[in-house]
């Protein structure tokens, strides 16, 4: 399993490449992973020990077919229920399950679905994560667009018609200071009415100056739930500490965040644990923040630049599917994001189940809109791409494809306050 | 005068249990509060009623 | 079914019968505790009567657990006062918080009770406070720091039964705190109606002391409280739903 991510780069130097295989082959090297590291800033919640409780004892296997039709039989999903209908023996109630998961969809979300881009402006990162394109052993362009640049860059998506931006970083405080990722959401204010935030997990004041700066939700992925899965996979860097990444969302929210959104990486781990670990951290912080909006998200592992090998494992559409109708039916509140990693084919079909928010005109690379939108060639340099997509159309066609579903697009109802 | 239950009495100048005794109330099963502050067991021969104060005594009755 | 008790402020019950002890007479409170198999009585604070000497600490069996209320406060601070004098009266530290601003149809204040609610849990008291079921303020109530949440099912002694149901099934899924359905519950089938919603607890007095036979009527009410558990527990089973209809399938696009 490890072969799928270990990838060598003829650029790392000697050294490099030493402290790379020591990191990756000598557990001890690794720094502990559920210890803070100096100015993390630790918050008391019960949150994690409830999610964690659950997840531990969770035994997808023992669930049959008889526990998932009472589940479905249920006007009140309870979490009991939920591991129901993530387990195995839900598989064979996919299209009931589908059933269910529209009508509880189109009670909470009518038919609309949202739509949404996301801008890279810089894929510095200073973790080894080893499923990820952007880790700082694999040897890509690197890039970090200036002000002027990133302005750009949203005024060409802006005039595609897109009203909603979500701003990504690779995970590099030194080279995207908090400051950086403020400026730009400045700018993003203005020509844009919601701006969201994937960056690397911050303290709660960071929270509050970014929420200031006019991003108002904020999405990080635990990756995987599993914490000895997670350590064998984030080598290096402050990604490795797994409990002040449970906790971003509570401090996103304790700083003035209007929402959060939460996911695992499918396929890391196994995606039945972290389906149900991603839906009760929802679940839990929900409860506690009960003003707060809350979205999660299903990405799947998907090929890198240098990896080709990288693939899902398991977790195949039906799964994915299995998993967003059990999502839907246990929080039917909750926002359900499915992105380009996703077929046409796939997020066509979810819309009309599950999901309520898909991405257009996407690129995961550092700018490269202009190129992108007009086809016209690139004059600056560009960074490369985090992962490979796999549905590239562009909001014009995503909108004609969405009201040609019978489904309502929606570019934004949101009122920023 | 005192006011005691919401009834105007004299009773100044005794103490909590001297009035306790006269009105014929059983010790064990109420509680006495004087001006708002409630008057432990210990000091019912201590404290003396004064004039113009408001006094309330308590007891369990049914109740849903 | 044995480990399946009612928690209240680090305190187990096996009873889910809240008794009042109001509108009725004292000599029959024994036999309704006996009947109601109740654990938990409730009572009032009232001013001391010199005239009948009859005590009706005499009348409730060893090992009831005293669950004095605070009828009678129109407000925060009355109600804070009336429960110092039940504590001072040597029942423990259970209060249930009752606060009318409104003498037609004796609806709770929220807003007074979660105040109330704060002060009490503070001084160590254990909470019970009586709502109107409103979401927020059943949050507002578990952050002031109460042990339970007493949501009214209709208006108290109207024996009208769940007329709130909807907004007790919300407190009963969001809350984690017993939720204890109090005040008019009439009849035995409602009790057992909001246990198997998911109803932690009943508190009944009017719907027994208007019965015809208070005990027999107070051992309908424990029978159906535990039908109620019973069915909870065990699982509802499904309600067929007749025409429903079959559309396109909606899987048809997955890849293996």
């Amino acid at each position: 399993m490890e072969n799928q991510f270990f990838v060598d780069s003829e650029f790392l130097s000697p050294g490099a490449l030493a402290k790379k295989h020591q990191l990756e082959n000598d557990p001890a090297s690794r720094k502990n992973h559920m210890e803070y590291l100096p100015g993390m800033e630790i918050i008391k919640s019960d949150v994690c020990e409830n999610v964690m409780s659950h997840v531990n004892s969770y035994e997808p296997g023992k669930y049959a077919a008889s526990d998932v039709k009472a589940a479905l039989e249920h006007d009140t999903c309870t979490i009991e229920d939920f591991k129901a209908l993530l387990s195995p023996a839900a598989e064979k109630f996919l299209e009931q399950m589908a059933q269910r998961a529209r009508l509880e969809t189109s009670k909470h979300f009518g038919n609309t679905v949202y739509l949404f881009t996301p801008l890279y402006i810089a894929n510095y990162c200073e973790n080894y994560c080893v499923y990820c394109g952007f880790n700082c052993y694999n040897h890509i362009q690197r890039m970090k667009l200036s002000m002027e640049q990133i302005e750009h860059e949203m005024k060409i998506i802006a005039d595609s018609g897109m009203e909603e931006i979500l701003l990504l970083t690779g995970e590099s405080r030194t080279k995207s200071s908090v400051e950086y990722i403020g400026e730009a959401c400045k700018l993003a204010r203005k020509y844009f009415r919601m701006v969201g935030l994937e960056i690397y997990p911050v303290n709660t004041d960071e929270y509050k100056y970014l929420h200031e700066c006019g991003a108002d939700y904020v999405t990080v992925f635990q990756e995987t739930y599993d914490t000895v899965r997670y350590e064998q996979l984030h080598l290096f860097g402050h990604k490795r500490v797994w409990p002040y990444r449970f906790d971003s969302q509570e401090r996103a929210l304790m700083g003035g965040m209007r929402g959060v959104a939460f996911s695992a990486l499918l396929g890391l781990s196994d995606f039945r644990k972290d389906a149900l670990a991603s839906a009760l951290h929802v679940y839990y912080l929900q409860r506690k923040y009960p003003y707060a909006e809350m979205s999660l998200s299903c990405p799947r592992l998907r090929p890198i630049i240098n990896n080709e090998k990288i693939n899902p494992l398991d977790v195949h559409e039906k799964q994915l599917c299995q998993v967003l109708c059990a999502y839907r039916i246990f929080l039917p509140f909750v926002g359900i994001t499915v992105s380009s990693r996703e077929s046409a084919e796939f997020r066509n079909g979810i819309v009309k189940i599950a999901a309520t928010k898909v991405s257009a005109g996407v690129s995961t690379g550092i700018g490269d809109h202009e190129s992108k939108y007009t086809g016209k060639e690139a004059s600056d340099a560009q960074g490369d791409e985090q992962f490979e997509i796999s549905d590239g159309r562009s909001l014009e066609k995503m909108y004609s494809d969405i009201s040609e579903e019978g489904l309502q697009p929606v570019l934004n109802d949101y009122l920023y306050v | 005068m005192v006011k005691i239950n919401g009834e105007e009495r004299d009773a100044a100048g005794q103490t909590i249990t001297e009035y306790l005794e006269a009105a014929n109330y059983n010790p064990k099963v109420i509680v006495v509060e004087q001006n708002g502050e409630i008057v432990s067991k210990e000091q019912y021969n201590d404290i003396k009623i004064q004039d113009g104060d408001v006094i309330e005594v308590v007891s369990f009755m049914g109740g849903g | 079914m044995n480990e399946d008790k009612l928690k209240i402020g680090g305190h187990e019950f096996n009873s889910r019968f809240i008794l009042g002890s109001g509108k009725y007479s004292m000599k029959l409170i024994e036999a309704a505790i006996k009947y109601a198999g109740a654990e938990i009585i409730t009572l009032a604070v009232r001013r001391a009567n010199t005239k009948e000497n009859e005590n009706i600490l005499d009348y409730i069996p060893k090992g009831i657990t005293l669950l004095p209320n605070t009828s009678g406060a129109r407000n925060a601070d009355e109600a804070v006062r009336i429960a110092r004098l039940a504590k001072a009266l040597g029942c423990g530290d259970f209060v249930k918080i009752e606060i009318m601003r409104d003498s037609k149809y004796l609806l709770p204040d929220n807003y007074e009770t979660i105040k109330a609610t704060e002060i009490l849990a503070n001084e160590g008291f254990i909470v019970m406070p009586y709502m109107y079921p409103d979401l927020n303020v059943a949050r507002d109530l578990v952050n002031a720091g109460a042990a339970t949440i007493m949501p009214l099912a209709s208006p108290i002694g109207s024996n009208k039964g769940l007329a709130t149901k909807d907004f007790i099934q919300i407190l009963i899924d969001e809350i984690d705190l017993p939720i204890i359905v109090d005040a008019g519950i009439g009849r035995p089938s409602q009790a057992c109606e909001a246990m198997e919603m998911g109803a932690a607890a009943i508190m009944s007095n009017t719907a027994l002391a208007t019965a015809g036979n208070l005990p027999a009527m107070a051992e309908a009410f424990k029978n159906a409280i535990e039908a109620g558990r019973k069915a909870y527990l065990a699982g509802l089973g499904r309600v067929l739903t007749r025409g429903a209809s079959a559309s396109d399938p909606l899987t048809g696009f997955l890849r293996d």
